[in-house]
C-alpha cells in the first residue's frame, strides 16, 4: 500500500466510525420516541443519504483521476440542471443551455482531467461568457435579454467551473507533496460538510441572533460554533495535508466561511424564486445544488490560496 | 425478437428521460397503486407521454397503455414500432372521415383489457399560451361507457423550456408529474359541466407560475 492509500484508509474509517454514531444514535432515538417525530425520520434519511455519498465518494478518489473528474463532473450536471430550471428564459436562449451542458460543461472537465491549467481557470469566465451571449443574440434576443444571459452565465460559473475546483486541486504540483493530491480534496469536503453539520446543530440548539432573517434560519452562534469545529477538523487532519497544523486550521476557516455565504447566497436565490429546494435527487437534503451550496463556493477559494501560497 | 427489442427500447427511453428530466412524480391526490386508472393530462409537447410513463412505478409502467393519434404514430415504421410495440400505445384514429373504427370503442376495449390509460383530453398539443385547451368530448364518452375507472387528473410541468417547439436537441431541465385527486362522472351529469368539472380539478394542479 502507498503512502496515500494508507492515509486515505485511515481517514475513511474515521469518518465511516462517525456515520456508524450517527446512525446507532438516529435507530437509539426512534426507540426512545415510541410515535414517528419527523425530525429523527429527517435524520435518518440524512445520514443514510451520508453513507451513500462517503462510499461514492471513497470509490472516486481510490479509483483515480478520472473517476474523480466524471464524478464532479456528473455532480456539475445535475446542479446546472436544477439552477436553470430556476433561471428567467426564452426559446432563443435554447442553443445557450444546449451548448453549456453539452459542450461547455464536458470540456471544462476534460481540461481538468489533461491539467490544462491556464484554460480551465479561463474557459468559462472568458470563452464561455463571450459567446453564450452572441448565441442568445443570433437566436433573437428580446425581452429582459441582460437579465437572461447573466443568469445563464452565473448557473455556469456556480454549477461548473466552481465545483470543477474540487476535482482541479489534482492538477496542483505541491513541492514535497508528490502525488497525494486526492487527500487535499478528501481534507476539504470534510471540513467544509462537518462544519455545515455543527453550524446547523448548534444553530438549532442555541441559536438566537439569525443572519439573515428572512431567508435562512443559519444564525451567528451556529456559524461560530461551526467555524471552531471546522478549524478543530482542519487541525486533526493537518497530517493529510502539506500545510502544517497551523495553518490548516487557517485554510479549514476560509473554506468553511466561503461555504456558509455560499449557502446563504444560494438561500436568497432560492427565496427569491420561491422554492424550498433546488431538487429532490438525494433524499432527505434536497438537490444537488442544496447539498453542494457550501463546497461550490469553498473549492475556488482553497484551490487558489493553495495555488499561491504552496505551489 | 421484436418483442425483446421493444421492451430494451422502452427501458432506454426510461433512462433517457430521467438523464433529461430527473423526472419526479408527486402523489397528491392519490397513492401509486395498481388499480384501474385513467391518468388524464395536459399536452404541450411531444414529451408529455414519455415522461408520464417514465414517473410511474414499473408494476403499474407495465399495465398502463397511452392513448395516441394513429395518424401521427403509424407514419413511418420506426415511430409505428416505437407506438406500437414499445409504448403498446391504444392507437385512435382523430379523422372522422378517415377512420373505420369508433375510437371509443378502442379505448373500452383496452379498458375492458383490464390496462390503465394515459390520454390527453385536449385532443392535440396545446401551442397556446393558456393553460389547457378545452377538452373534447373523448373523456365524457369514456366516462359514460365505464363508470367505475378513476379518472386521474396529472399535470405534467416543465416540459415546453427542455424542448420549445421546432428544436431538436432536448436541454436537461427538471420536470414534475403531479397526479391530483380522482373524479368519476356523477349520475346525471351533463358533457359540458362534467368536461368544465374534470378541466378545472387539472389546472388546479398547475404549480403557481414563477416569475
Amino acid at each position: 500500500m502507498t503512502e496515500t492509500s494508507t492515509q486515505l484508509v485511515l481517514l475513511f474509517a474515521a469518518v465511516v466510525g462517525l456515520l456508524f454514531l450517527a446512525t446507532v444514535a438516529g435507530e437509539l432515538l426512534r426507540l426512545v420516541k415510541s410515535e414517528d417525530s419527523p425530525v429523527v425520520d429527517t435524520f435518518v434519511t440524512r445520514v443514510h443519504s451520508w453513507w451513500a455519498m462517503v462510499a461514492i465518494l471513497a470509490l472516486a478518489l481510490i479509483s483515480g483521476r478520472v473517476a474523480i473528474v466524471v464524478l464532479f463532473a456528473f455532480c456539475s450536471f445535475a446542479a446546472l440542471r436544477e439552477f436553470l430550471t430556476l433561471t428567467k428564459k426564452t426559446r432563443a436562449d435554447h442553443w445557450a443551455m444546449v451548448v453549456s451542458f453539452y459542450v461547455i460543461l464536458p470540456v471544462q472537465y476534460v481540461l481538468i482531467w489533461w491539467g490544462q491549467e491556464g484554460f480551465f481557470t479561463s474557459f468559462i469566465p472568458v470563452y464561455a461568457f463571450l459567446l453564450l451571449p452572441i448565441l442568445s443574440m443570433l437566436r433573437g434576443a428580446g425581452a429582459s435579454f441582460l437579465h437572461r444571459i447573466s443568469e445563464t452565465q452565473w448557473a455556469l460559473m456556480i454549477c461548473v467551473f466552481c465545483a470543477s475546483h474540487v476535482p482541479a486541486l489534482l492538477v496542483l504540483e505541491i513541492d514535497g507533496f508528490g502525488d497525494k493530491n486526492v487527500l487535499l480534496i478528501a481534507f476539504l469536503v470534510l471540513v467544509v460538510q462537518l462544519g455545515d453539520l455543527m453550524e446547523y446543530f448548534a444553530g438549532r440548539r442555541f441559536g438566537r441572533v439569525r443572519v439573515a432573517p428572512t431567508i435562512s434560519s443559519k444564525t451567528w452562534e451556529g456559524i461560530g460554533c461551526g467555524l471552531l469545529f471546522a478549524v478543530a477538523v482542519g487541525w486533526s487532519f493537518a497530517w493529510i495535508t502539506p500545510f502544517g497544523v497551523a495553518w490548516a486550521g487557517v485554510l479549514a476557516g476560509v473554506s468553511f466561511l466561503m461555504g456558509v455565504g455560499g449557502a446563504l447566497v444560494l438561500a436568497a436565490i432560492k427565496h427569491d424564486r420561491g422554492v424550498r429546494n433546488w431538487g429532490h435527487l438525494i433524499p432527505g437534503q434536497g438537490g444537488f445544488v442544496d447539498q453542494l451550496d457550501s463546497v461550490f463556493f469553498a473549492a475556488p477559494a482553497f484551490f487558489y490560496i493553495v495555488r499561491y501560497f504552496w505551489v | 425478437m421484436k418483442a425483446l427489442v421493444a421492451k430494451i427500447g422502452g427501458h432506454l427511453l426510461v433512462l433517457f428521460a430521467r438523464f433529461i428530466t430527473a423526472a419526479r412524480a408527486e402523489w397528491r391526490g392519490i397513492e401509486p397503486v395498481r388499480r384501474q386508472r385513467i391518468y388524464y393530462a395536459n399536452h404541450s409537447s411531444n414529451a408529455d407521454m414519455p415522461l408520464i410513463w417514465t414517473v410511474l412505478p414499473p408494476a403499474l409502467r407495465r399495465e398502463t397503455r397511452p392513448v395516441a393519434a394513429a395518424d401521427y404514430w403509424l407514419k413511418s415504421p420506426l415511430r409505428a414500432f416505437a407506438g406500437r410495440d414499445m409504448l403498446r400505445a391504444v392507437l385512435i384514429d382523430r379523422r372522422a372521415e378517415h377512420r373505420t373504427e369508433d375510437p371509443i370503442a378502442r379505448i373500452v376495449e383496452a379498458l375492458d383489457e383490464g390496462s390503465s390509460l394515459i390520454l390527453f383530453p385536449e385532443g392535440g398539443r396545446n401551442m397556446t399560451q393558456e393553460p389547457l385547451l378545452p377538452f373534447k368530448a373523448g373523456l365524457f364518452n369514456i366516462a359514460t361507457a365505464r363508470r367505475d375507472v378513476d379518472l386521474v387528473p396529472t399535470w405534467v410541468e416543465g416540459i415546453n423550456e427542455i424542448m420549445p417547439k421546432g428544436e431538436i436537441i432536448p436541454v436537461p431541465l427538471s420536470c414534475t408529474v403531479i397526479f391530483g385527486t380522482p373524479l368519476h362522472l356523477q349520475e346525471g351529469e351533463e358533457l359540458k359541466v362534467f368536461l368544465d368539472r374534470a378541466s378545472q380539478a387539472l389546472s388546479e394542479l398547475q404549480p403557481a407560475a414563477r416569475t
